[in-house]
């Protein structure tokens, strides 16, 4: 790199321009010094530290799975948002909306994309747990991340969960239906489930199929409009909300408790 | 040929396959010294070592491929949302041999007197930018390939408009699910959709706070944690795993099981003479009525549960988990126990169905509180 001061390609060139620089403060990262500081300058690649132990390069030791766990996450978000444009929540329109989308919009891959990139994302996140299992990198100090990421793998089955209803078709519907009588059965909190018939004052159930845990899910007494706006909403802002919480601890906890595991 | 198909139809049977992976899995991942020494006799091992991979995953893919040559089987593994559980099969598989072999590697290195590959990579730091950041950037497009290419391909499955007075059959949840919808078949909702999944969050997040084994941090290795992967490997393969298998490809009609050469007929009938704990009780060895008094009624089932979870757990402090008792101490002993009881619960219950045809345990329909 001695001489490339005085033979500069385009890209040189435009990497020294002022506005180029204004945004990358550090300019081409050429010496160290530079590169370590792209790194703490950048609010996103900061996220990393600036060096980490040649293992955490490995392919064989990391998989890749958490990063790429993050990386379909945000592919969702956007593929997500785009569908959001052509899709409406109610059960006149859902289901013609899918249609619409898959014979109207020129292109249209992007349910596609996020219906299997959904299925990757629950794979790469269990493998990832696994992973994590395997080379004990739940051990101390990070137990509460290992929490926090079991946390996140619940969000991701009830964020594809949710979405599972949003086509509006037999599949969906029937899916949630299996899954949401589990509910019912709730000890207590579900009309069919064990001991709600004690939660009585009289003659009068506290607990009944109008009041009870499922009935809280679906918004109703089977799968129909409430629950489909209700799994609507909580797929599009209330569980992304939630998860987009619990990621950010998952991701400071990584850097706080010393960065990606390494033997004692 | 068909006599292969049949032969394969009647193994993948749960009541067969599941033993047998059990057994299987249990001598593959030694929990102590003397299953270990049996793995070492078996050369069981061997799977861990290049070679090995190489005959499994021929083998693997060469079931798939002659699977594929049969209609029925043909039907269920290339429906379009059953595709990501296909590939699910082989990656866990894969990555269970990565790490494996890497641990097995591990483990010679140290018997030497030799620290972890990941020990020496540890000392060496390497700057992020360009080294981590490239992997990422590489990654993300060659996933992005593969999802725009698997996208392409593969249309988004849209069945008929939602009907609510057409249930399907069967009807089955979201496949990563259906272990838990597989478990109905032996126990009720409450506990199959309810207790069990909270049980398993819970146990998940109790791992590190009931592994007390301060070595394996941060590299792979099998000899220093045999029981935890053991235990861990165990249930993540065949609770988990397995069942999602089963319930996605093996489970038809009326939730009832279809070989993977066999057809889904909607009339195959299954006969099925389930007993209460209580009926075996009284009527078959005591020759005599049930009693109307639920508590008497139900005492045998009562009698059980208290002494599985109440007489076993000490019982097995005093002998077989000694030391584990000794170092978690009272309290940690009692969770692990507790949840490793729930968990080998699934098992027992499935072996008293397939042998002696039980349905309860405890049976109180009166309060929907069956076990």
């Amino acid at each position: 790199m001695a001489n490339s001061g005085d033979k500069k390609n385009i890209l040189g060139r435009i990497a020294e321009t002022q506005v180029v620089k204004s945004i990358f403060r550090t300019g081409v990262p050429r010496s160290r010094r530079q590169r370590m500081m792209i790194i703490l300058n950048d609010v996103f690649l900061h996220l990393h530290p600036a060096r980490l132990p040649v293992s955490g390069v490995k392919l064989k030791y990391t998989w890749c799975m958490g990063g790429l766990s993050f990386f379909i996450f945000l592919v969702l978000t956007v593929t997500g948002i785009l569908l959001m444009f052509y899709y409406r929540p109610t059960v006149e329109y859902a289901y013609g909306d899918m249609i619409d989308l898959r014979e109207q919009v020129p292109l249209g891959i992007m349910r596609e994309i996020h219906r299997w990139g959904a299925h990757l994302m629950v794979i790469s996140v269990w493998l990832h747990m696994f992973r994590v299992f395997m080379t004990g990198a739940y051990k101390p100090p990070r137990e509460f991340n290992w929490v926090v990421g079991v946390i996140l793998l619940v969000l991701t089955m009830l964020l594809s969960f949710t979405g599972y209803l949003l086509p509006w078709d037999q599949l969906a519907i029937w899916a949630i239906t299996v899954g949401s009588n589990m509910a019912g059965a709730t000890p207590f909190a579900g009309a069919l489930g064990p001991g709600s018939s004690l939660l009585a004052l009289g003659d009068v159930n506290f607990i009944t199929p109008s009041s009870d845990a499922r009935f809280a899910l679906l918004g109703g007494r089977f799968v129909g409009e409430g629950a489909l706006l209700r799994f609507y909403v909580l797929h599009c802002i209330g569980l992304p909300f939630i998860i987009m919480i619990f990621m950010s601890v998952h991701f400071w906890r990584v850097r706080k408790d010393g960065g990606i595991s390494t033997p004692l | 040929m068909e006599a292969f198909k049949d032969f394969v139809n009647h193994v993948t049977r749960p009541r067969v396959l599941f033993p047998l992976l059990l057994v299987f899995t249990v001598l593959m991942f030694p929990p102590n010294e003397i299953l270990f020494k049996i793995n070492k006799k078996l050369r069981l091992y061997k799977l861990w070592t290049r070679m090995g991979g190489i005959i499994f995953f021929s083998l693997m893919i060469a079931f798939f491929a002659f699977g594929l040559t049969d209609p029925n089987f043909k039907k269920i593994v290339t429906k379009p949302d059953n595709v990501p559980i296909v590939g699910l099969l082989f990656l866990v598989n894969f990555f269970l041999w990565v790490s494996m072999k890497q641990a097995y590697e591990n483990d010679a290195r140290m018997d030497e007197g030799k620290e972890s590959s990941e020990a020496g990579d540890a000392k060496e730091k390497v700057l992020v930018w360009p080294d981590l950041v490239y992997i990422e950037f590489i990654s993300l497009i060659l996933c992005t390939i593969l999802l725009m290419v698997w996208s392409i391909l593969l249309k988004a499955p849209l069945e008929e408009p939602a009907n609510p007075t057409v249930s399907p059959n069967p009807s089955k949840a979201p496949w990563y699910f259906l272990g838990l919808q597989e478990m109905l078949v032996y126990f009720d909702p409450w506990l199959a959709g309810v207790v069990f999944p909270t049980v398993i969050i819970l146990g998940l997040m109790a791992i590190p706070y009931l592994d007390s084994n301060k070595k394996g941090r941060g590299y792979y290795s099998f000899k220093e944690r045999k029981m935890a992967i053991s235990i861990f490997v165990t249930l993540w393969l065949l609770f988990w795993i397995f069942l999602i298998t089963v319930g996605t490809f093996l489970r038809g009609p009326n939730w009832n099981f279809f070989g993977p050469f066999e057809y889904w007929d909607v009339n195959k009938l299954e006969v099925l003479t389930n007993v209460n704990l209580s009926e075996y009780f009284y009527m078959i060895w005591f020759k005599r009525q049930v009693p109307q008094n639920i508590i008497l009624r139900e005492l045998p089932g009562f009698f059980l549960m208290v002494s599985y979870f109440g007489i076993l757990p000490p019982l097995l402090a005093k002998t077989l988990f000694r030391n584990i008792f000794k170092n978690l101490g009272a309290f940690r002993y009692s969770v692990f126990v507790v949840l490793l009881l729930i968990a080998a619960s699934l098992p027992m219950k499935m072996f008293l169905r397939w042998a002696f045809n039980i349905k309860y345990i405890i049976a109180i329909p009166e309060f929907f509180f069956n076990i």
